[in-house]
């Protein structure tokens, strides 16, 4: 969908600004309870179901801090390659609305958890690193629903289920200068969260949320123009779709003379537009305090070293290490490296086959293939990484051919057993035994005459046909390669 | 003066305070006193000093930090027993369009 304003502004007009983007990411992190009490994050519980005195800021109730919830947090600032400093500290942002029962969200102000990062991202084959200006840690607040029910044109409906939900709020630098780049980032730290096990990211479900500052200024320009803050980027198409939109609308403005407004919009996905806010001047003065319900949050050297010790390897590190030890091709490392549960497969798969070239054929081929036909993931594979593995070394060893191996899969996949069980069952295994072959040899030359006169008469194509007799014969289990070489000795 | 009345409406209204006239009188001259003495307070040298913003300060991690173990909730009954008005499970509340 495109939208009017989009349309108005020649691409040619855009072409010559420069935008510069920095993204706000919350992050959900995936913990049991909420970040100050023992409440559930389940979603989907009755609406305001999931609640306690801390979390419904009841008066007098205490917070108390999740280790989980912090060594979450830690994990993606080290994934994020930020530096986390000793002490940080919990300040109290004053702000009123229904959804928020305390009157005030527990963040993180001027000692967040961690600071200076980056995230390398790729885009049309070049590198690039976006700076992390900060991680913090905050409380989410509730839910207001202002429609869809039989009174919602005189009231607004409250679920405090999320309240108090941990969320990691992750602040890049301007480091972007394209929605390009903004999608190429989000899909990366989305990625890397999802790898390291800190948060499923499902937008959906909130659990990923993003909002963008967007300014443009004339290519060759140092200095920033004026930035929006463009809201509700709830989907990667959003992202795009409101950061083309606004792009376009600020070249406009500032094309017809006028000057960018800073402000905050809210980006409406029916219309394709980002829509000014109106808001009370002051509405951003959220009177910051340190929280004095909590004590500073101190990171010993011990506890990052522990927490560090359990950080997996980086989706980015993997990609390296498949390229340069295990031989693939980039396009496929990267196909590999999408979920942690597929890359772990994959290894598995590969270290059992001994080929990684060719386990990274068969998961990528065969096996994704099997599994998108039947609408399942990977994580419900019937065939286990091992088994797919042992199938491609017999393939190595040259007991089965390729294509009977294409055939076992295909019982593997529905039944679930070993390649071995389905082999010794079904009599599959390869014939390379040379009396063996040679009997079915000489039986297919004396049944074709035709055909060896042929090929004796020059025709070196005909050799096919004889290697397809032979397979024929014994339903593929023949060795081809010795097929092959018994055929032309006796042909020859 | 430490304080205007008007800064003193300002604050009012980010609290969601109402404030009669003579009450923003009041406040200005009490909170002028209060800032007074923080200015007192601050020709102290505090340079060397972390500032202290709670009382348990040199507290373990395991004094602070609670593990990760669900504990049971209210309940949706529990949990509206006390709203003014309740509806469908949900908390209601004058409608509300922007934030």
């Amino acid at each position: 969908m495109s939208s009017p304003i989009v349309d108005l502004v020649p691409p040619e007009m855009i072409a010559r600004y420069e935008p510069v983007i920095g993204l706000e990411v919350h992050v959900q992190l995936a913990t049991a309870t909420k970040i100050f009490c023992g409440c559930p994050t389940s979603f989907g519980a009755p609406p305001n179901a999931n609640v306690c005195p801390v979390c419904l800021g009841l008066p007098g109730a205490l917070p108390v801090l999740s280790r989980e919830a912090v060594e979450l947090a830690m994990k993606a600032a080290m994934a994020l390659h930020c530096e986390i400093p000793p002490v940080s500290r919990f300040a109290r942002k004053n702000y009123f609305y229904p959804d928020l029962p305390k009157g005030y969200q527990i963040s993180q102000y001027d000692e967040p958890l961690a600071v200076r990062g980056w995230v390398e991202i790729s885009l049309e084959g070049a590198a690039r690193r976006i700076g992390i200006t900060r991680v913090h840690m905050e409380d989410d607040a509730g839910k207001s629903i202002h429609d869809g029910f039989k009174d919602s044109d005189r009231y607004s409906y409250v679920d405090l289920n999320r309240c108090g939900t941990p969320l990691i709020e992750i602040v890049t630098e301007p480091d972007m200068r394209s929605s390009d780049e903004a999608y190429a980032f989000l899909t990366e730290l989305k990625q890397v969260m999802q790898f390291v096990e800190i948060s499923q990211c499902d937008m959906e479900k909130g659990q990923l949320r993003c909002d963008a500052n967007v300014s443009v200024r004339p290519k060759g320009a140092e200095q920033f123009g004026t930035k929006a803050e463009v809201k509700n980027l709830n989907s990667f198409r959003f992202l795009k779709m409101a950061l083309d939109y606004e792009i376009a609308r600020q070249v406009g403005v500032l094309e017809s003379g006028g000057r960018v407004v800073q402000e905050t919009r809210l980006y409406n996905p029916d219309t394709g537009e980002t829509v000014g806010m109106r808001s009370k001047e002051h509405a951003h003065d959220y009177r910051y305090f340190p929280e004095p319900d909590l004590v500073p949050l101190r990171i010993s050297e011990e506890w990052r070293a522990r927490v560090r010790a359990e950080m997996p390897e980086l989706p980015a590190e993997k990609r390296r290490r498949f390229i340069e030890s295990h031989g693939l091709r980039e396009y496929d490392a990267q196909v590999l490296t999408a979920t942690r549960t597929l890359s772990d497969y994959y290894e598995k798969a590969a270290a059992a086959a001994g080929d990684a070239k060719a386990a990274a054929n068969w998961v990528m081929g065969d096996l994704m293939g099997a599994l998108k036909a039947e609408g399942k993931e990977i994580a419900e594979s019937p065939v286990s990484a091992g088994a797919l593995g042992e199938l491609v070394a017999l393939i190595g060893k040259g007991e089965i051919s390729g294509k009977l191996a294409k055939e076992i899969f295909a019982k593997m996949f529905s039944t679930g057993e070993a390649p071995a069980v389905i082999i010794e069952r079904e009599g599959l295994r390869q014939i390379s035994d040379t009396a063996a072959l040679e009997k079915i040899i000489d039986g297919v030359i004396a049944a074709n005459p035709k055909q060896v006169e042929q090929f004796r008469g020059g025709k070196a194509t005909v050799l096919g046909f004889f290697v397809g007799q032979v397979m024929k014969a014994t339903r593929g289990q023949a060795n081809p390669a010795a097929v092959n070489e018994l055929l032309r000795k006796k042909l020859g | 003066m430490k304080i205007s009345e008007e800064e003193v409406r300002y604050v009012a209204d980010l609290a969601n305070l109402k404030l009669t006239g003579s009450e923003v009188a009041r406040m200005r001259a009490e909170l002028d006193e209060i800032l007074a003495h923080m200015d007192r307070l601050k020709e102290l040298d505090t340079s060397g000093v972390e500032p202290m913003a709670q009382v348990l300060y040199e507290a373990g991690e395991t004094a602070t930090l609670r593990p990760d173990c669900e504990r049971p909730p209210l309940g949706q009954q529990t949990a509206l027993a006390n709203a003014p008005q309740a509806g469908s499970g949900h908390f209601k509340v004058p409608k509300v369009i922007e934030r």
